[in-house]
């Protein structure tokens, strides 16, 4: 019976996921030749082509300075959310999740208009007398840009696992004679690694993925590991290429995985995944 | 108990009466036209129209690039009837078998398109598409920030301009343009060539503001920068809701772009897609398409009906000395992947 319940999840799991990452893998290790395909590593090689590199290197660089603000700002507000001194925490809970229901794509072209040299930004610096900026069209757009829309993703589980410590064990810690910080780094902060974890899995992974962003905030002029996957499939038509830097994407976010379940540690039930 | 077998009764002859109309509306099915074209690129009014006079049901849906259009037709998930590509790709479609040869004598209408715009490289025949709209690749530019006058590609790497610059996000647009301003063809193989343009673009990066598809003409009408590399059609959008914008052809010459009707294979109502090419050229509802999109129509007779500062307007329809320096794009199979690196080099420099 309780084999029968599984069956449709395990043929969604077939069809969805199983069948697209075989077909996937069946792409980035074969090439067309005349009349049909061989196996073959050329598509791998190509992307250890300095350029592509490159590529990979800048995406690396902006997506763990992403998930570090998201981690340095999130934090701190998971742990105001978390604690007894607001009161309306549903309040900044729901300003958080709101925007979300809200359009991506819709969010990010805000931001184009706020940015650009006459936008609402430059208005406003311009109104109180002060220099004016251009951002838009930089990296620190992207960044921007990246922190904005994933933010949340990293405030949540860690304000989760936060909501859910034993306020006993606070309260024990402070009994015992450690200070406010001391009880910060040695029982909170151990306790909310899970969520943290969690947090930055989410917020990585997107930010390591993404080309939307990076073409309208970025105008284009760096091409991120997401754009170069969408380049090979919707313009190049080079699928085997395409699917060699997915390959190799996939590879390296369950290397990080591997690094972060490393120090997870004991208390995994807490985590959101 | 009677009160039951009453209401049965009457719940049955319900059910049949639904039956049957729903029945009878299968009968009579309506028959439907999928047309699948650019967004914003035709006055809809006309697809009402084309339904009230034929009967036949339009299902209109958009894409924003050939290349959407292509992977979503070749996946064989949708059908349509009539497809709308660019030149490049219709060769694409063409090589791989995915268009049906239209029959012209269903399209009496075709008279109208001007000669000089049919038979192009991509289909010289017309065995399988008809022009829909056409125009040139070329600079866009602000006249109240440029200095002096735009004739050449040389502007865009000028560098008084420098983060005022627009490039098109489009591979071969972008380069095309560097190959332009070398003096070598839009469509050329050769690996020295395409060297030296690769070169020039990453000469430019510094001083481009950045590369663009959509946004580019909401910018040049923002004002956000001086000159951009466009298609004429964007081009003549952005100078009806700017007047300091205007539009060059640069004098080195430039590419010649169509956007083509056509019947994709696996068109269910092939009759359908007939009427519908014929009835687009029909003069009037060419000329009310001109009108709305602001692109350059090939219809000969709807081109005489527009007003004449539009009809003699050298930006959207250029003379033919203009047109006689032009190349059109043509499919470059395996090359492409040359492009490719090149611009990814370019935008990852």
């Amino acid at each position: 019976m309780k084999r029968l319940s599984l069956t449709p999840y395990v043929i969604w799991m077939v069809l969805f996921t199983v069948v697209p990452m075989l077909l996937v893998l069946y792409y980035a290790f074969t090439v067309p030749t005349e009349g049909g395909t061989t196996w073959s590593l050329e598509n791998f090689t190509r992307f250890f082509q300095p350029i592509y590199l490159r590529v990979f290197i800048r995406s690396l660089n902006l997506a763990v300075i992403s998930t570090l603000i998201c981690l340095l700002l999130g934090y701190p507000a998971a742990m105001i959310m978390a604690g007894n001194a607001f009161k309306r925490k549903h309040v900044i809970m729901l300003l958080f999740v709101v925007p979300m229901w809200m359009n991506f794509l819709l969010r990010t072209y805000a931001w184009l208009t706020i940015l650009e040299r006459n936008g609402f930004l430059n208005s406003l610096l311009t109104f109180f007398s002060l220099p004016r900026v251009n951002i838009l069209y930089t990296n620190g757009a992207v960044v921007l840009g990246m922190v904005y829309n994933f933010l949340p993703f990293m405030v949540l589980p860690i304000y989760s696992v936060l909501s859910k410590i034993d306020k006993g064990v606070v309260e024990a810690a402070g009994d015992l004679g450690a200070n406010p910080f001391q009880v910060f780094i040695k029982v909170i902060l151990p306790l909310s690694l899970p969520g943290v974890v969690s947090g930055i899995t989410m917020v990585f992974m997107p930010a390591m993925t993404t080309f939307v962003i990076s073409r309208l905030l970025g105008g284009g002029q760096f091409t991120l590991i997401g754009n170069l996957i969408e380049q090979q499939f919707l313009v190049v038509g080079d699928w085997g290429f395409g699917s060699a830097i997915s390959v190799v994407m996939i590879v390296v976010i369950l290397l990080s995985m591997a690094v972060m379940s490393f120090f997870e540690g004991e208390e995994k039930d807490v985590a959101l995944w | 108990m009677g009160d039951v077998s009453l209401k049965k009764t009457v719940l049955m002859i319900l059910g049949l009466v639904v039956l049957s109309l729903v029945l009878t509306g299968c009968g009579k099915e309506q028959p439907v036209l999928y047309v699948y074209n650019w967004g914003d690129y035709i006055d809809e009014s006309i697809l009402e129209e084309f339904e009230k006079e034929t009967g036949i049901k339009v299902v209109y849906d958009t894409f924003s690039t050939n290349e959407d259009m292509y992977v979503k037709i070749k996946s064989g998930g949708s059908t349509y009837d009539v497809v709308f590509p660019s030149d490049y790709m219709v060769t694409r479609m063409i090589n791989e078998g995915m268009l049906l040869k239209i029959d012209l004598e269903k399209i009496p209408n075709r008279v109208h398109i001007d000669p000089k715009l049919m038979g192009a490289d991509y289909d010289p025949k017309n065995e399988y598409t008809l022009p829909y709209m056409w125009g040139t690749l070329g600079i866009l530019y602000n006249t109240t920030m440029v200095e002096g006058e735009v004739d050449s590609w040389d502007v865009l790497w000028d560098a008084r301009y420098a983060k005022n610059i627009l490039m098109l996000d489009s591979q071969r647009d972008s380069i095309g343009a560097a190959l332009l301003k070398l003096g070598y063809s839009i469509n050329t193989k050769d690996p020295q060539e395409l060297a030296e343009a690769a070169e020039l673009l990453k000469q430019q990066k510094p001083l481009v503001l950045a590369y663009v598809v959509d946004e580019g003409k909401d910018k040049m009408v923002a004002g956000e920068a001086a000159l951009a590399l466009t298609w004429s059609g964007e081009a003549m959008y952005a100078i009806g809701e700017n007047p300091d914008l205007s539009y060059a052809i640069p004098k080195e010459g430039t590419n010649l772009w169509f956007d083509v009707m056509a019947i994709p294979k696996g068109a269910k109502n092939i009759e359908g897609a007939h009427k519908f090419m014929d009835f687009l050229n029909r003069p009037e509802i060419a000329l009310r398409n001109a009108e709305y999109t602001g692109y350059s129509t090939p219809n000969l007779a709807a081109w005489e009906m527009l007003p004449e500062e539009v009809r003699n307007d050298p930006r959207a329809y250029p003379s033919e000395e203009v047109l006689a320096n032009t190349e059109v794009f043509v499919s470059l199979g395996e090359t492409l992947k040359e492009y490719d690196r090149i611009w990814t080099e370019v935008k990852a420099f």
